[in-house]
């Protein structure tokens, strides 16, 4: 059963189209990543899942039943926010039972919820302080705790990382990734960090300006991007995306970059899409862990990594690999080498590209050519 | 290199300063020692000097026993008056400045501006434009020459004041945390009850110090809208130097005086540091 499905929802602020009509269908237990850079619409849409605003057109089923009308607290919700939004005057302990008072749960209902909740997040010795005194990642526990105490059909989280520093980021995200596979809650959970989306999702939802771009297995998103603007956000550095133009010979296609110039690079797609044909103009999309040094071979079939010359302008070394920026066919594009091989600036060098990873895309529309 | 010793320039400094204090505190200081020197002592040197003798007496005469139009019991009766106007109006503008301040800054709405504006329109407004308007008023309410016409004055005037202080206060509060307590369940006010009040302390003690003192001193209002026993201290304070007396009676009137601004001196002395701290105070961490 679908836990959230969201129809044709769109959201106009004046004369700001803010979202262009949005459908998403998650099923129960999945945790949904909706990733987007600012401003594209993704708390828009979450704070519409939430019922704290209301819909342009379009509508929201929860649980199979529509909620368009239906307010915030009965909607069977939890929400974390990014600035966690504990209440300042309430100990935790009220924090976490305050949506239960509001519901006028017994209280010894209420002790036992409470209970459950502190000790899955070990917050038990915390519960008689206030947030103020507590640290960065001790109020987005209880944050997390006065969502969990709801047992809702639905988590919504609103980037409640990003105001963590760095190390605890990571802790966290691993935390809850961990929570979610042992209460295997549906979670709809918002970011700007595709990292974020990339480790945590089941299905990661890419939006852009109000639009979906593309709603798949973080697998697909990262490897088939439905588009230029999927290809580019994800990952980092993210993919390189290059002019190129298709050429037949010997039976094989080719994308052939920098066709004019003398340091043209010709690459054989392994595996061409049925579309493509002689003579195309496209954008090919190519990974920069797919472009490696000399002696790296990719896959076993030796058709699937070829080896180019090409001159190395910038160097990144960052101890687990070394990213250079190098030019291929006159384009600049990302690599990323092992930390042994020690490359010069200036000097041109010979790297193994991956070529069983390529994309192509349509130079108009920036859609992905299947 | 600091210098932390006296200069010229810092005694200069300190010069300036103690030369305006002592302009300052001059009518003060007159009025301190008239409070406390005979009719015979005042009328036979001048109105500024030294007691020569000490007559204490005239606060007792003051508060009670001074004749004050028809009637002779004092400032006290007007004393009361006073604060039966100014407690009740106080608490009331401040609670209910409180919630509109509440509900224009954390439950957006439209036209919400418009209706802040509008609101705060009364911060500008002089007294004596109001006056007949609020002659029309209470009129209609049947509330001319009472002490509830004048709280009711003081409780719509004042919500301008404290809609605008408790706005302001309040916007620094995060919209999150309004969110998260209506997915909780809670409703207007129990948000505000629960949430927003217990952070409001600074800010109210900032709208309950202006709102009383403000009301305490207000004159206008008080002589227009109620006579005789009615009045409240700042208006009896005119009516009682009035009084023809044979000789005039500085010494009671200085006493009267100083006991007239002791509430609101009292205010400032035991609040003033929360006044400045609640003013000054914006984030809500």
């Amino acid at each position: 059963m679908a836990a959230l499905n969201v129809r044709g929802v769109t959201k106009r602020f004046g004369t700001l189209d803010v979202l262009k009509g949005v459908d998403l269908e998650i099923d129960s237990g999945e945790f949904t990543v909706l990733v987007g850079p600012s401003g594209c619409g993704k708390s828009t849409l979450l704070n519409i899942i939430a019922g704290l605003e209301t819909p342009s057109s379009g509508t929201v089923e929860i649980g199979g039943r529509v909620v368009n009308a239906v307010a915030p607290k009965d909607r069977d919700i939890a929400m974390v926010f990014q600035s966690y939004a504990l209440y300042p005057s309430m100990t935790v302990r009220q924090n976490i039972t305050f949506g239960m008072e509001c519901r006028r749960v017994p209280k010894r209902e209420r002790e036992e919820a409470l209970g459950r909740v502190a000790r899955l997040l070990q917050i038990e010795p915390l519960l008689n302080r206030r947030p103020s005194q507590l640290s960065g990642g001790q109020r987005q526990r209880v944050a997390m705790g006065r969502a969990l105490v709801r047992d809702p059909l639905l988590f919504l989280f609103d980037e409640p990382l990003s105001n963590l520093d760095a190390k605890l980021r990571v802790e966290m995200r691993m935390e809850i990734k961990q929570l979610h596979q042992r209460i295997r809650s549906t979670i709809v959970y918002v970011t700007h960090d595709q990292i974020e989306a990339m480790t945590m999702a089941s299905r990661i939802a890419v939006i852009n300006q109000g639009e979906l771009q593309q709603f798949a297995e973080p697998d697909t998103i990262y490897n088939r991007p439905a588009n230029l603007f999927v290809a580019r956000f994800m990952g980092a550095p993210p993919m390189n995306t290059v002019a190129a133009r298709l050429r037949t010979a010997d039976g094989t296609l080719y994308a052939v970059l920098g066709e004019d110039r003398p340091d043209a690079v010709r690459l054989a797609l392994p595996n061409p899409p049925a579309t493509a044909s002689e003579g195309d103009e496209v954008v090919l999309g190519i990974r920069p862990e797919c472009i490696a040094e000399e002696q790296r071979r990719f896959g076993d079939d030796p058709r699937g990594s070829v080896t180019v010359e090409a001159p190395i302008e910038m160097i990144e070394p960052t101890g687990a690999e070394t990213v250079v920026v190098l030019r291929l066919g006159g384009e600049q594009v990302f690599g990323r080498l092992s930390p042994d091989v020690k490359p010069t600036i200036g000097e041109l060098s010979r790297f193994t590209l991956d070529t069983r990873k390529l994309c192509l895309f349509e130079p108009k529309n920036g859609m992905l050519i299947q | 290199m600091y210098n932390t010793g006296l200069t010229w320039r810092r005694c200069l400094v300190y010069l300036v300063l103690v030369v305006l204090a002592v302009v300052f505190m001059v009518p003060l200081a007159v009025v301190v020692l008239n409070s406390m020197r005979t009719v015979a002592d005042i009328s036979q040197t001048s109105m500024i000097g030294w007691p020569r003798e000490w007559a204490p007496g005239n606060f007792a005469v003051a508060w009670s026993h001074y004749c004050i139009a028809q009637t002779c019991e004092g400032i006290r009766p007007y004393m009361w008056n006073s604060m039966a106007i100014t407690l009740p109006a106080t608490i009331l503008s401040t609670l209910l400045g409180a919630v509109a301040g509440y509900a224009i800054s954390l439950w957006r709405f439209r036209g919400d501006t418009w209706i802040f504006g509008l609101v705060t329109l009364g911060v500008f407004l002089p007294e004596q434009m109001k006056l007949i308007p609020w002659v029309l008023v209470l009129r209609d309410l049947g509330l001319i020459n009472t002490l509830t016409g004048l709280v009711v004055i003081h409780v719509v005037q004042g919500m301008s004041f404290t809609t605008l202080f408790c706005r302001n206060y309040y916007v620094a509060i995060p919209l999150d945390l309004i969110k998260a307590a209506r997915i909780d369940g809670a409703g207007f006010f129990r948000t505000f009850g629960r949430i927003v009040l217990p952070l409001s302390p600074p800010i109210l003690i900032v709208t309950v110090i202006w709102q009383f003192t403000g009301i305490w001193n207000e004159f206008l209002y008080g002589v227009t809208f109620v006579t005789g026993t009615q009045q409240p201290v700042t208006a009896a304070l005119i009516s009682l130097s009035a009084t023809v007396a044979e000789v005039p009676q500085y010494g009671v009137q200085s006493a009267a005086v100083l006991v007239a601004a002791a509430p609101t001196l009292l205010i400032y002395l035991f609040g003033g540091r929360w006044f400045v701290r609640g003013l000054t105070a914006g984030a809500v961490k």
